[in-house]
């Protein structure tokens, strides 16, 4: 494929990945977080680990929004799709999350009404096909979606339509990355920044990270070598002793971002006081809601729900894991009681959390000497 | 990365995992979701954990596409499917020429010479006799194409809304060929894996033929019978042919990883020498999906002694439909039940089984 292919040239790639070894110190254990999930799924994709040196390990951040979405919430949603009259819409990933009793997928099976769709822009053609049912949008992600969801909305108030709504959690990225560089007990050496939510926020916002906490971020887009070179330029800085922001992803991502999407954003959505994430807790304005001009599309507002906290389960300890603290199989509970089929805890939902990808690969990560 | 603190805990808790891996699944859901048809590890916990249990038959207990059984002198295979596919008629084929395919090519690769078909219909009230009579044509049309006989029937009118238009189940028999020695026990470190074209062509066609992704393309499925290359690999490599799958639902991923798991060696696929058509990769690219994982309706995945490897891939290319056959990796030791890919980009990383649904990715 063109402009694909160009970025997965593996020659490439091994000319990359022996300019990083000249980079990295002898005897020196580096730990880069690459935030965003979709990173954590090209680096298992394509199989990056396996061309970086040993001693540079790549940990993965709290940027899947399927895995960050708590209990609670899956819990408010499915109290919504059970409702009569409703059909309920989301990502497909979104579908096997487990709340504290059932996932989506099993109220599916019990018989609520709960399709997969695409894109918001599906749930509203959903909307406009069933004018005698309410349809809900479960709306997740970053500042990379939100704005789809905000463009979704002002085409279902343009269209006049009235039996659609939208159960926000879209989430903002700066204020868990800054709750986890505030964790006294994290080991971090740099980060790969997110490629996507920077196309809508610009490069700009990261600007903290060496500032507050002297630490060096790459925005880097999700291709191989993208991944490579971003890994290459956060050690390079470490090497010179420099510590900024840099852009890789530079034919996507500009600094200051995309004013027109951050406008739209500020138009239908607003901060809330503070927003739950699964094995990081409250975390201040982290998360979006529907603004007082878009209220009539609120499902919060629409409906009832039980709004109940749940806590994550005590054993879990997603919170060190994410951090870097320890290491998947160090919790008390990896492999036994938490697994990909019956997750406890955020790293082990999605196929890109942590604990999953350590669960599915790191046996082999161990007997790579033999294969 | 291999640093790890307290490697004593961890050699244990992989010894966990690998144990919890090699288990037979258990069936402990409360509900029948849709993962469970998915072919991935829902779907295997349902056979091994309720049905093989239940019914303590040695022929299903092998897990074959088809189960084998001697009647008289005689070793005949049976199997049977239902096809439920959405919408009824897609590019490259229909759900009627499926029905005669898929269960043709379940016997085909247990190594059995398809012989007769029994054909079920569940149709929905309303159904317009137009489309019925096309179906019923393509059904004959795709038994006299694959050389086999519908023997008996069954019709049943259900509720409008109880199925989507009409759902098929075919039943066929076989006759296991002489020439056959076929068992995943016979899976070897060093036999090749040869896949007899491209991959991903029909479950790609299903999605797009959906009309869910707005994305127009050329991609049809490829439904047709795999007799034909069997015969011609059994006549050309004959006991060097240690054993065979159609990659249907789960893909050519969801095969490498049944059979590396029930004959414990495992396989190394190299990514580059996978066969994908442009258009499959673009639209796996862009739903975010793995071809490997997309369902096939007329590929098989051999395994052969690395003798017989070019035999076995000359006797695929001179068989219609499977002039795209290659290698594409090979039989290993280490790690057990394990399939491992070589990357395209040159690393290295684990197949896994699927999880649930192949869902496309949203970021």
């Amino acid at each position: 494929m063109r402009y694909v292919d160009e970025f997965r040239d593996p020659q490439l790639g091994r000319v990359l990945a022996g300019e990083i070894v000249t980079l990295v110190e002898p005897g020196r254990h580096y730990k880069l977080m690459e935030v965003c999930g979709g990173h954590t799924h090209s680096i298992y994709k394509y199989g990056i680990d396996d061309l970086l040196p040993e001693n540079v390990e790549l940990v993965h951040g709290p940027g899947c929004p399927v895995c960050v979405i708590p209990m609670g919430r899956v819990d408010d949603g499915i109290a919504m799709a059970h409702q009569p009259n409703v059909i309920f819409t989301c990502f497909g990933d979104m579908m096997r999350i487990p709340g504290s009793e059932q996932s989506l997928l099993d109220a599916k099976a019990e018989g609520a009404d709960i399709r997969m769709v695409y894109s918001p822009l599906d749930a509203l053609r959903i909307a406009k096909q069933n004018p005698d049912r309410d349809v809900v949008f479960f709306a997740i992600g970053f500042e990379t979606t939100a704005p789809s969801t905000a463009l979704t909305l002002k085409r279902a108030r343009a269209d006049g339509v009235t039996n659609f709504f939208c159960m926000c959690n879209h989430v903002t990225i700066v204020p868990p990355l800054r709750a986890l560089l505030d964790s006294p007990d994290l080991r971090l050496d740099g980060f790969i920044g997110p490629g996507h939510v920077s196309t809508v926020v610009g490069a700009r916002p990261f600007e903290f990270i060496p500032a507050d906490y002297e630490k060096p971020i790459v925005v880097a887009g999700f291709e191989p070598l993208d991944v490579l070179q971003a890994v290459h330029m956060i050690l390079g800085q470490l090497a010179e002793g420099r510590c900024e922001v840099e852009n890789q992803y530079t034919r996507v991502v500009s600094y200051e971002g995309n004013l027109r999407a951050l406008e739209l954003l500020a138009e239908v959505f607003e901060l809330r006081p503070h927003f739950e994430w699964r094995g990081m807790g409250f975390i201040s304005q982290s998360g979006l809601r529907i603004s007082e001009a878009y209220a009539d599309f609120d499902a919060e507002r629409r409906y009832e729900v039980p709004g109940v906290r749940v806590a994550d389960p005590k054993a879990c300890q997603c919170g060190e894991v994410l951090k870097g603290v320890i290491k998947p199989f160090e919790c008390k509970v990896f492999g036994t009681a938490c697994t990909p089929e019956r997750p406890i805890g955020t790293c082990m939902v999605s196929s890109e959390g942590a604990c999953a990808a350590y669960y599915n690969y790191g046996r082999f990560a161990r007997e790579r000497e033999v294969v | 990365m291999s640093t790890a603190a307290t490697p004593s805990r961890e050699e244990k808790v992989l010894g966990i995992i690998e144990t919890a891996r090699a288990k037979r699944g258990k069936f402990r859901d409360e509900h029948i979701t849709m993962s469970h048809g998915a072919g991935g590890k829902a779907t295997q916990s349902l056979i091994e954990g309720l049905f093989v249990p239940a019914f303590a038959s040695e022929a299903l207990g092998a897990m074959g596409d088809a189960g084998a059984v001697n009647v008289g002198g005689a070793r005949l295979a049976m199997t049977t499917d239902s096809y439920v596919v959405k919408p009824i008629v897609f590019p490259g084929g229909s759900i009627g020429e499926l029905a005669v395919n898929g269960t043709v090519n379940d016997l085909s690769v247990a190594g059995a010479r398809p012989i007769a078909l029994s054909l079920s219909l569940v149709l929905e009230e309303g159904l317009s006799a137009g489309e019925l009579r096309r179906e019923v044509d393509a059904i004959a049309a795709a038994a006299r194409a694959a050389d086999v006989e519908i023997v008996t029937g069954d019709t049943k009118v259900v509720e409008r809304g109880h199925c989507d238009s009409m759902y098929v189940c075919t039943t066929g028999v076989g006759q296991v060929d002489p020439r056959a020695q076929l068992s995943p026990a016979a899976l070897q470190p060093g036999d090749r894996v040869i896949v007899s074209g491209t991959v991903g062509d029909h479950g790609t066609a299903i999605m797009l033929a959906r009309g869910e992704f707005e994305l127009d393309s050329q991609i049809e499925s490829d439904t047709c019978s795999l007799w034909p290359a069997v015969d011609a690999l059994l006549e050309e490599t004959g006991p060097s042919l240690r054993c065979m799958r159609d990659a249907t639902r789960g893909g050519a991923g969801s095969v490498l990883n049944e059979l590396a798991r029930a004959s414990t060696v495992a396989m190394l696929v190299h990514e580059a020498a996978v066969p994908v058509a442009p258009a499959v990769a673009g639209a796996a690219e862009i739903l975010g999906i793995d071809p490997m994982y997309v369902a096939n309706e007329g590929k098989l995945v051999a395994f052969v002694a690395p003798a017989a490897v070019d035999a076995a891939i000359g006797a695929l290319r001179s068989v219609p439909g499977c002039e795209a056959a290659v290698e594409i990796g090979e039989v290993r030791t280490e790690p057990p039940g394990m399939v491992l890919m070589e990357t395209a980009f040159g690393g290295k990383r684990v197949m896994d089984q699927l999880v649930g649904d192949p869902l496309p990715r949203i970021c």
